[in-house]
């Protein structure tokens, strides 16, 4: 039995995604494959090489896997499964943006199930998943002759370091053509980012502006070394970029501490959160759904408690 | 140029549902069902290109139970022109709907086809991207925003780092992310007119599509609640707690 672990990295590294990918593989047992597919991507295969636990990384480099274009790693994918001939029995990769983009068209093009975004492994066919924003979680199985997989980050450790496998050189496959990329932009931050910083102060519409969010809340996330995250209303409303966002449909999360400061505790954004260790909520309102998942709840205007709050840590 | 909608009929956001007592799913009697949201987002971006003259026609397609007539009704109440049901009572998970979606793309040949990024009941996130495999289509998900031109299409994605832009080659998969639109309220006027728009039923075998599910959930149970927390008096006691008892500052 092989376990093929799709990296998500940037051709210079790995992205700590991956790693808790690894973790989950491990848990199925079998041989752990690793596959990087990028452009100049040696340093991101040393990378994997050094993973523990891991028997193999297979590197396919090509100017075709620039964009990582969910066309061209799906192909890519499949030929590796293909020329296992049949010894592949589970494809894995993270449920960040980048798997949830690529592997679908895997477990398509294999004419298998997708088990998406996985919190458990119970045995090789069998997985437990969220439904119905985390309100729920079937545990299901599996009867395809390969398992497409994608994993919930926060639910595994990452893979420590330790390992020296192999590198193996793969052929790439050709480009489609039906895709290009014309533009990228990242947001740059000097802070931790947010499904791996061990704290994370987040804010709501409660915050009322761009400039107030920033103005009360950096000073804190400074004095934290803590990310900073948002509900869906303070993205829409234009306070933070789109990758702040937390929820069912944005970031899961699971730091040492979440602070949530002015949301509401919406299920949505409930789903992303709940399984931090510590929840704080601040909010004005003393029915504020939040308060039922927090640890420790404060009714206060935030504009008075955040301030204080950033003094006394 | 046409476009084609799939819209899922799923249990309204606002519902927190509730697990059944016997661990075989979620119980769904008796609650609000409502378009996927971001389905709605889908139909509300296909019916724009069409206000703005780059589509001629947009076709919403549901797959399942009977009652997805409604769905249907609700796409086309916000200005989809017609309907398709592809009724069956099975279980239909994504990859089944791929198949009937690619069966009817190749009937109806549809120029651009979008789908909601996932449906907030499964939370699978699946089925545009392995329709647009099956087709051999390029794809762009988690669209926050369409600009559709000769042959084309340029779509800005939400991705966890920020934002990109890919240029695709029409016919393509798009799908929907939040901020794509915002979509309208259907008025009353449009539902009344949405009623006698046409809406054709076919079944998985007429399509060819068998559509017997891959996954067999074996029980379904409700997450570990959080213990219940405190409030604290004011922000001396909160961070007394953080330190002393919570140990995370
Ligand atoms: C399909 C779908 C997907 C979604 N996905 C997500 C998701 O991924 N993530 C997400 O977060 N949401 C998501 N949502 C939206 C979600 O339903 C809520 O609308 C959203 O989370 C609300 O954000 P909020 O708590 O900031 O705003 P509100 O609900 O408006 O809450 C603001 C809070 O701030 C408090 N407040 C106001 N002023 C002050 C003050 N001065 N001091 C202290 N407190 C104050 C108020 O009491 C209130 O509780 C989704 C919705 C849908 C339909």
């Amino acid at each position: 039995m092989t376990i093929l672990v799709v990296a998500e990295h940037d051709n210079a590294s790995l992205k700590g995604a991956t790693l808790n990918t690894v973790s989950a593989a491990a848990k199925l047992g079998g041989d752990i494959v690793i596959l990087v597919a990028g452009s100049a991507a040696g340093a991101a295969a040393e990378a994997a090489a050094r993973v523990a636990g891991v028997s193999k990384v297979l590197v396919a480099d090509s100017a075709v896997f620039a964009d990582q274009s969910a066309e061209n790693l799906a192909s890519q994918v499949l030929e590796v499964v293909k020329a296992a001939g049949g010894a592949i029995s589970h494809v894995l990769a993270p449920a960040t943006t980048f798997g949830k983009n690529v592997l679908p068209r895997v477990a398509a093009l294999l004419d298998v199930a997708q088990i998406s975004e996985i919190v458990a492994v119970e045995s090789a066919d069998t997985f437990v998943r969220p439904i119905y924003a985390g309100n729920a979680l079937a545990t299901v199985k599996s009867a395809d002759p390969v398992k497409v997989i994608t994993v919930r980050t926060t639910a595994f450790e990452a893979a420590g370091e330790g390992g020296s496998a192999a590198v193996e050189q793969v052929a790439a496959v050709a480009d489609s053509g039906l895709s290009r990329l014309t533009g990228r932009e990242l947001t740059k931050s000097a802070r931790p980012e947010l499904g791996a910083a061990k704290i994370i102060v987040s804010g709501g519409r409660g915050l009322g502006s761009s400039e107030n969010y920033h103005q009360v809340l950096e000073p804190l996330a400074d004095k934290l070394g803590a990310a900073l995250g948002a509900s869906r209303a303070a993205v829409d409303a234009g306070y933070v970029p789109n990758d702040y966002q937390v929820g069912q449909t944005g970031k899961i999360v699971a730091p040492q501490l979440y602070l949530a400061v002015g949301i509401s505790g919406a299920i949505q954004h409930l789903a992303g959160m709940k399984d931090s260790k510590v929840i704080v909520a601040i909010n004005k309102d003393p029915e504020a759904p939040i308060f039922q998942v927090a640890d420790y709840g404060l009714v206060a205007d935030l504009f008075e408690a955040v301030p204080q709050l950033t003094s006394a840590v | 140029m046409k476009i084609l909608v799939p819209v899922k009929r799923v249990v309204d956001y606002n519902v927190k549902v509730r697990v059944k007592s016997d661990g075989t799913g979620v119980d769904i009697a008796n609650v609000k069902m409502s378009m996927n949201p971001f389905d709605e987002i889908a139909v509300e971006e296909a019916v724009r290109l069409k206000e703005a003259g780059v589509a001629t026609e947009v076709v919403a397609v549901s797959c399942g139970v009977g009652a997805c007539q409604e769905t249907l009704r609700t796409a086309m109440a916000i200005g989809a022109d017609r309907g398709i049901l592809v009724e069956t009572d099975v279980e239909l998970q994504p990859l089944a709907v791929a198949k009937l979606l690619k069966a009817l793309c190749d009937k109806e040949q549809p120029q651009v086809v979008i789908c909601g990024k996932q449906a907030i009941d499964d939370d699978a996130n699946q089925t545009g991207q392995m329709l647009s495999a099956l087709m051999g289509w390029p794809q762009a998900t988690f669209a926050s925003k369409v600009a559709v031109s000769a042959g084309k299409a340029t779509v800005t994605r939400e991705i966890d780092g920020g934002l990109e832009t890919l240029e695709i080659a029409l016919p393509a998969v798009v799908t929907t992310d939040l901020r794509l639109n915002e979509p309208r309220y259907a008025t009353l006027p449009n539902i009344m007119k949405a009623k006698k728009k046409p809406l054709e039923t076919v079944k998985p075998a007429d399509l060819g599509v068998d559509v017997a599910p891959r996954l067999s959930t074996l029980k379904v149970v409700e997450p570990p609640k959080r213990s219940a927390g405190v409030m604290v008096a004011d922000v001396a006691q909160l961070v007394e707690k953080l330190k002393n008892e919570a140990k995370v500052l």
